[in-house]
């Protein structure tokens, strides 16, 4: 989980929910597995048929912005997408995105330097990217979400509280 | 130490003195709100080991998305959720037709002074309207408290508008609302709680009051609030479901950020595709032609806009080769138009007139855009792609220049019919 590495697709800045997973499919596809299909489809009709496990989106400002709506990251971590760097997120998005154990970094000095299709490192736990243009850093995450996310999102960490309840 | 209105509600919530920015607390919430996303959230909980859940009272659910069914699919899952609110015993559920979940939150007491609302839907800080602090969040989190009745939450940095003035005649706070955004563009409230105030503000009925904080989510915000008045008093009065405990920010709180508007000087505007930031006076977008114009959803459905629409509809005729759609925001709102005969004025017009629910806003449909079609809408939102095809256009203004395109073909001001 660490270690994150692989090809970056790089788009532009306020990339909204319609663009990445569009509302026409919200109530007509209801599985996980079926998402990734449709992954960006109004933006880069490439990306879908193209994206490899670890693969990297680098966005610009606003990523995610628009709909509260959580296919539009879990299209992207059911394709096993590595990490979303982008220079901020919208914060439903940004929810969604730790939510669903898929990591969110916020870093404007990398998404201005890397170039699209370049292969691109991520360590996480010392914040850390490294890419052609050299190394950058970025903040962790605050301790109380990091506790989610290291229980593998959500869905695992509320089992395990209910389990405690009980 | 003095504190805006995001501060103090959480760190009521949170049983603290007092938080900062950028602070992390866990709360329970006192409303959580879910619409046709209400079966996919319960998929989630059955996941996580939910069976019971963690209190029914504190759920609204209320159908609008895809109301009536557009498709068996939509009709399975609408049926998943009420055989869910049977079994879980929840009393606030709303089925298909009552109206769009905001509207109806507000309009049956369940948005009140000092609470807190999360919902899975963006749209959620329309609830701040009422002097909540309502914020949108996403499907499994919304599970996660229906399992353990608690959610983690940034304090946020609040952001206080003042509006100084009054607005000009034909020039509604849909036209200020875009301006803001216009200037402070898509991300210029991010995770920030926005705070409208002036006397303006105090001026307009609550309605109008409601596209303000609705379209706050445009702008990235977290929640928007209105510090509430005898207006939301009295709208309470006979709805409200419980007592509330009004919440008002401290005068010398400190803000992220203050602005300024003089609403004398606010103009028409348009939000041009494919943003909702890409503000211009309507005065620049005169005479683009149109094939639709859809008047209604949470942001412009109320009685008010319905009525600014039927004056300018009235004695005459939607445009050749031209197609209107209305859909009242509720029940409430659909009856209260009846009776004060804007229906009627709108089918003499030419136009269509459908149940009450979210209709074309997201592309489901009832209305949706053929490829190369352009719309004009009193929506939120005119992503590419969010009425159903990316090849076309959402205009996107108040509900008297919707009107007034419709029957001139193209976008027009009412003042020039």
């Amino acid at each position: 989980m660490a270690e994150i590495n692989g090809r970056v697709w790089k788009y532009g800045d306020n990339i909204n929910t319609d663009v990445i997973f569009p509302g026409k499919y919200t109530y007509t596809v209801s599985e996980p597995a079926e998402m990734p299909q449709y992954a960006l489809e109004d933006l880069d009709p490439e990306f879908a048929s193209g994206v490899q496990p670890g693969d990297l989106i680098v966005g610009g400002s606003n990523w995610g912005c628009g709909s509260s709506r959580e296919q539009a990251v879990v299209c992207l971590s059911e394709a096993r997408l590595g990490a979303i760097i982008a220079k901020s997120f919208a914060r439903i998005y940004y929810r969604n995105c730790l939510n669903n154990a898929l990591p969110a970094i916020v870093c404007p000095e990398a998404v201005d330097a890397i170039e699209n299709g370049e292969q691109v490192g991520i360590d996480l736990e010392n914040g850390l990217i490294t890419c052609q243009a050299g190394e950058f850093s970025f903040p962790p995450l605050p301790d109380a979400v990091m506790e989610i996310f290291n229980a593998g999102g959500l869905i695992p960490y509320t089992k395990k509280r209910l389990t405690e309840f009980k | 130490m003095a504190q805006t209105f995001a501060e103090k509600i959480l760190a009521r919530k949170a049983g603290l003195d007092g938080v900062v920015p950028g602070q992390i607390v866990e709360i329970t919430p006192d409303v959580i709100l879910s619409h046709d996303n209400t079966a996919p959230i319960y998929g989630l909980f059955q996941r996580m080991g939910g069976e019971k859940v963690f209190d029914p009272d504190m759920h609204a659910v209320i159908l609008d998305h895809a109301t009536p069914a557009p498709s068996t699919k939509h009709a399975e899952n609408h049926r998943i959720i009420r055989e869910f609110v049977r079994e879980q015993g929840i009393q606030n559920f709303y089925d298909v037709g009552r109206g769009i979940c905001h509207q109806v939150l507000v309009e049956s007491g369940l948005a009140l002074p000092g609470e807190v609302v999360l919902g899975s839907d963006s749209h959620t800080p329309h609830a701040g309207v009422m002097g909540a602090f309502a914020a949108g969040i996403g499907r499994t989190e919304m599970a996660s408290i229906w399992a353990i009745g608690q959610l983690w939450l940034r304090v946020p940095e609040s952001l206080k508008i003042t509006v100084t003035g009054q607005l000009e005649e034909g020039v509604t706070s849909k036209d200020l609302a875009l301006t803001v955004i216009g200037d402070m563009r898509a991300d210029g409230a991010l995770y920030m709680s926005v705070e409208w105030h002036g006397e303006a503000i105090q001026d307009l009925p609550l309605s109008q009051r409601a596209t303000l904080t609705n379209l706050m989510a445009e702008m990235g915000a977290k929640n928007s609030y209105i510090p509430p008045d005898e207006k939301v008093f009295d709208f309470l009065q006979d709805r409200a479901r419980r007592d509330y405990d009004v919440v008002y920010p401290d005068p010398d709180a400190t803000y992220a950020l203050e602005i300024d508007y003089d609403a004398g000087k606010i103009e028409p505007m348009v939000a041009c595709p494919h943003t909702v930031d890409n503000v211009k006076p309507l005065s620049e977008v005169r005479g683009r032609k149109i094939d639709q114009a859809f008047l209604g959803t949470c942001t412009n459905g109320r009685l008010d806009d319905l009525a600014a629409a039927a004056e300018v509809l009235e004695g005459r005729k939607i445009a050749e080769d031209r197609r209107m759609i209305v859909i009242p925001a509720s029940e409430e709102v659909y009856l209260a138009a009846m009776q004060a005969g804007y229906l009627e004025t709108f089918l003499k017009a030419g136009a269509v007139i459908e149940s009450p629910g979210c209709g074309p806003c997201m592309g489901n449909h009832m209305g949706v855009p053929a490829v190369g079609e352009v719309s004009i809408s009193t929506a939120n939102r005119n992503f590419r792609g969010r009425m159903g095809t990316k090849e076309s256009e959402v205009y996107l203004a108040s509900p008297a220049v919707v009107a007034a395109s419709a029957v001139a073909g193209a976008i027009e001001s009412p003042a020039n019919l």
